[in-house]
């Protein structure tokens, strides 16, 4: 078995771990603790090709396959998981289901747009009533006269309050469950299209995350994504590439968090010698180094899995569920090296600390990863 | 305008490296290797200039095959083509031999302009910029911190003892380069793909007709020793001044 990466994998890894060291690194606790947005970031991101990077080069994109992406991922989460995941939602769920779905017509018109960072993508799909049980989504899309009428709630959008284009699931036919969701493309500037105030929240505070009112909202019959009624198979889909890069999120955050230890347990000395030097805290280091490990090897095998276009559901779920585990056992084990520093916004762990948290939560809660897993298993 | 650039693959400057046990070289086995960081500021600055005046640039590099994803990445900075001598046994060539199969291999064409970085950040020789513009019977001006085309001139700053020297030279000519020339750009990923699909031509040592002796023989090589830990002066201030002169004369020898 290789597990080298190829000439363009390794040269990609460098640059963005430099790109990321340089220009992410020193603003992240900044933007952080003053709820920026990493708009310059993006720019600067987009010009090097990293908002499209799996797009196809006759769409404007990077054209590279699903592993260099993921190495994209980790870099940024290292520095900053904020931008990392406002990077997961455009290039996966964004470019991605457009890719995947979208008619010629439909991709011409959006993945340019898109890859070069002039729009970028939100994923429309959690309700307020709807999260792990997503097919039960409320959001009407009403057929009228050369397209829908769309009328719904739309919570914990990410990017949704700087976004261009979002994919959209709403129910074209109350009749049917999952068979009656239907998936859009919404041009976030059309009348009726409300995104709310910021959610405070524990973590991620440079990302964007808003509820997303959608009253009377036109969407034209071209703007319709794939089959009708086809749409929760696509989002289901979709969640599974999502997954893999929610993985490659905690992944750097766990690498983080067992960096910054490292480097503290050599710096900082109690009872007359390096804290690195006591067993207990090998302990937690060696755990960390192991988990890190594991978390790469599961989200590697599960990204070479979707580059060579197998079946991702079980690999996807469980690189998720173990590295966003992972990552929060890595963030805790930091903290507690740091003691009274790690609780200190002065130190990177406690930033960690809070971001990873949400990895066990969103494009699937830990417990859905079990569900999805099991299904698989049992075959039943 | 044609422009030759040479690179050269090294230890990234944060990978931990040893010394091989029996002292003949430096064992590279999983260091993460890089574009020297000085032939970064030489790759950009060839290419500012092309994307000014138009012409061509050629990436010239010589080492293992590994090296290749250094040469990549010059490629994907933004070079056109390259030329390169792949040969394990030259890895660790000395300076006067790399200069001489390096200007054999630039000699094969025309060039207005040579650049490559100051030093390479492992040997740390700073010969084979000036060796290479030796045999190339070139005028060279080394550690260039500005650049600026007139013509069939170029002027340019470089930093001396002191003083900034500003030089007028007539092309051809080489230019060794360094920090606070330019701000050397990211490869993009359209580039790094690109680069892969970008002309290489291998040469040997036969193809160039060099049978090329080593000047320098390498005796050993040897870790630095380690540091001594800081010690921690007690007492009250005047007599941890005594104390620190008394260290300073009779340990330190420096006072």
């Amino acid at each position: 078995m290789d597990f080298h990466l190829s000439e363009e994998q390794s040269i990609l890894r460098e640059m963005v771990r430099d790109f990321a060291r340089k220009e992410i690194e020193p603003i992240a606790a900044e933007s952080d603790q003053t709820h920026r947005f990493p708009s310059d970031t993006l720019k600067k991101a987009a010009a090097l090709g990293l908002m499209g990077v799996t797009v196809a080069p006759e769409y404007g994109g990077s054209g590279m396959d699903f592993l260099s992406y993921i190495l994209v991922l980790e870099e940024i989460a290292k520095s900053c998981a904020s931008t990392a995941v406002v990077l997961s939602v455009h290039n996966t769920l964004g470019c991605g289901t457009l890719h995947k779905f979208g008619n010629e017509e439909q991709k011409k018109r959006w993945l340019p747009l898109a890859a070069s960072g002039e729009a970028l993508g939100a994923y429309l799909l959690t309700e307020p009533g709807a999260g792990s049980d997503a097919s039960s989504l409320a959001c009407r899309a009403e057929k009228v006269e050369g397209g829908w009428k769309v009328t719904g709630s739309k919570a914990f959008i990410t990017n949704a309050g700087y976004a261009s284009f979002g994919i959209l699931y709403a129910r074209t036919d109350v009749n049917e469950k999952s068979r009656g969701i239907s998936a859009f493309i919404l041009d976030m500037n059309s009348e009726g299209v409300e995104p709310g105030p910021e959610e405070a929240k524990m973590g991620l505070n440079a990302s964007s995350t808003v509820m997303v009112n959608l009253d009377d909202v036109f969407i034209s019959e071209d703007c319709l994504l794939g089959e009708e009624g086809r749409g929760f198979s696509m989002a289901l889909d979709m969640l599974n590439y999502g997954r893999i890069g929610i993985a490659a999120q905690a992944l750097g955050m766990a690498e983080a968090a067992l960096d910054e230890s490292l480097k503290y347990s050599r710096e900082r000395e109690q009872f007359g010698k390096p804290i690195g030097q006591f067993q207990s805290i090998q302990d937690k280091l060696t755990a960390m180094y192991s988990d890190v490990e594991a978390s790469r090897l599961l989200t590697y095998r599960a990204a070479v899995a979707a580059s060579a276009g197998e079946n991702i559901i079980m690999p996807a779920a469980t690189a998720k569920l173990f590295s966003s585990q992972a990552a929060v056992r890595c963030a805790e084990a930091a903290v507690q090296i740091h003691g009274g520093y790690g609780y200190s916004k002065e130190y990177k762990v406690e930033r960690i600390f809070r971001d990873a948290r949400v990895t066990e939560i969103y494009e699937g809660t830990s417990e859905v990863q079990r569900l999805v897993m099991a299904r698989q298993l049992l075959d039943m | 305008m044609k422009i030759a650039v040479m690179v050269k693959q090294v230890a990234d400057t944060a990978a931990k490296i040893q010394v091989l046990p029996d002292g003949s070289g430096m064992d590279y086995s999983g260091v993460q290797l890089v574009l020297n960081p000085y032939d970064e500021y030489a790759v950009e600055e060839a290419i500012k200039l092309k994307e000014a005046s138009g012409g061509e640039v050629v990436i010239f590099n010589l080492g293992p095959d590994s090296a290749d994803e250094a040469l990549k990445t010059a490629l994907a900075m933004g070079g056109d083509r390259a030329v390169v001598l792949r040969d394990p046994e030259l890895g660790q060539a000395d300076a006067s031999v790399r200069a001489e199969i390096l200007a054999a291999m630039i000699a094969r064409e025309e060039f207005d302009i040579v650049f490559c970085g100051k030093q390479s950040v492992d040997s740390d020789t700073h010969q084979v910029g000036p060796a290479v513009a030796q045999k190339l019977g070139m005028p060279a001006a080394t550690f260039i911190t500005s650049f600026a085309l007139d013509g069939s001139n170029a002027t340019v700053s470089r930093e001396a003892e002191g003083v900034t020297e500003t030089l007028e030279i007539g092309l051809p000519a080489l230019f060794t380069c360094t920090k606070g020339l330019n701000e050397p750009r990211y490869p993009s990923l359209p580039g790094i793909m690109q680069a892969a699909r970008k002309p290489k031509e291998v040469l040997s040592l036969a193809d160039l007709g060099l049978t090329p002796a080593a000047k320098v023989k390498v005796h050993g090589l040897s870790s630095p020793p380690p540091r001594a830990e800081g010690r921690m002066l007690a007492g009250e201030t005047n007599e941890k001044v005594s104390e620190l002169v008394r260290l300073l004369r009779d340990e330190a020898h420096a006072v």
